[in-house]
């Protein structure tokens, strides 16, 4: 009996990053841009989304996966605004890989624009894991501070864009939002910012049209 | 926490390697895991601790190299070790700095008896 060491260097994640490079790669060929939102439970994600149903009524058609640990209620949320929407329970798992994306894909009809990817909320792991989406969004809600850029910097670092939620809620709460965005620039120079209220609406257009920018350049690539 | 699905990866990739290179036992295992990975090395090895029973690791032990961050500055080709979360240069103060190291899991190396 003898030992050997032996040389691995081999990528945990590589699996994963295969499957959401191939999700990118039918997503683009479809035409359809692909947006993950990153959260800590409670922020507004599923609020957004229905908000940004009303926006995009009539002039584009949007999808929506939900992950979550246990039961269908986002989903019927979405469906109930006559949006397409499948539910992705993980039965525990603290974040969606990009093999529960895929088996959910071939259902998503063709003719759509936006694809919506709502994780697990929480705000460490789905950083870790890409899904082949386009554009991460990090949301980050009035009431759970300005300090979260600065304690969960991974987020931050691996997002495109900055949602700032519940800002109806700003003249109530100790949440200074240039503070909050000037901590997540520090940690990614570059990402867009917005601040909306999506139960009022304010704030909500210039969202709607980044991700309509962000689809012509896709197709405009595509062509 | 997703420290277990990780482990089940490093477990295929240990069975993969055993087969090919006709072991019967798995007996270290080198992990590289960046500060910026999202996981936290204690719970790796509770992890690995939980899963290796009954496999061809079971004796196996498990070796965390924590990588820190390395930044690399465009403009001014600086490198630095960073120990905080402040994504600047420390050399010219640019904001345009890329991680070069850091955010790695990596399964570096194996022992396996023969």
């Amino acid at each position: 009996m003898s030992t050997k060491t032996i040389s691995v260097v081999r990528d945990l994640l590589a699996t994963n990053k295969q499957a959401a490079a191939a999700i990118r790669q039918e997503l683009r060929s479809r035409g359809i841009l692909c947006v993950n939102l990153l959260s800590s439970p409670g922020s507004g994600k599923t609020t957004l989304l229905e908000s940004l149903s009303g926006r995009f009524k009539d002039r584009y058609r949007m999808a929506v996966i939900e992950g979550d640990i246990e039961t269908e209620r986002d989903a019927e949320r979405i469906r109930a605004k006559g949006i397409p929407a499948w539910q992705i329970t993980t039965g525990g798992a603290c974040h969606l890989e990009a093999k529960m994306v895929g088996k959910v894909l071939g259902e998503v009809p063709a003719a759509i624009d936006f694809l919506f990817i709502e994780n697990v909320g929480n705000l460490v792991c789905p950083a870790s894991y890409d899904l082949g989406e386009e554009i991460r969004c990090v949301l980050l809600s009035s009431p759970e501070g300005d300090d979260k850029p600065a304690k969960y910097p991974q987020a931050f670092l691996s997002a495109d864009c900055l949602i700032l939620t519940k800002s109806d809620l700003f003249p109530h709460l100790p949440f200074d939002p240039a503070k909050a965005a000037a901590e997540a620039l520090a940690i990614k120079p570059g990402l867009r910012v917005f601040t909306v209220s999506a139960l009022r609406g304010e704030g909500m257009d210039a969202l709607a049209a980044y991700f309509v920018e962000a689809l012509a350049r896709l197709r405009s690539a595509g062509a | 926490m997703h420290e277990l699905s990780l482990v089940a990866s490093v477990f295929d990739i240990l069975e993969e390697k055993a087969r090919e290179h006709g072991a019967a036992r798995v007996v270290r295992v080198v992990l590289k895991v960046g500060v910026m990975a999202g996981v936290v090395p204690d719970l790796l090895e509770s992890a690995f601790d939980i899963y290796k029973k009954g496999t061809l690791a079971e004796g196996a032990r498990l070796e965390v190299v924590v990588v820190p961050v390395r930044t690399r500055c465009p403009d001014c080709d600086g490198e630095a070790v960073r120990e905080d979360a402040d994504f600047s240069c420390a050399a010219c103060g640019s904001r345009r700095i890329e991680i070069v190291e850091g955010r790695e899991l990596i399964v570096e190396r194996i022992e396996l008896e023969t």
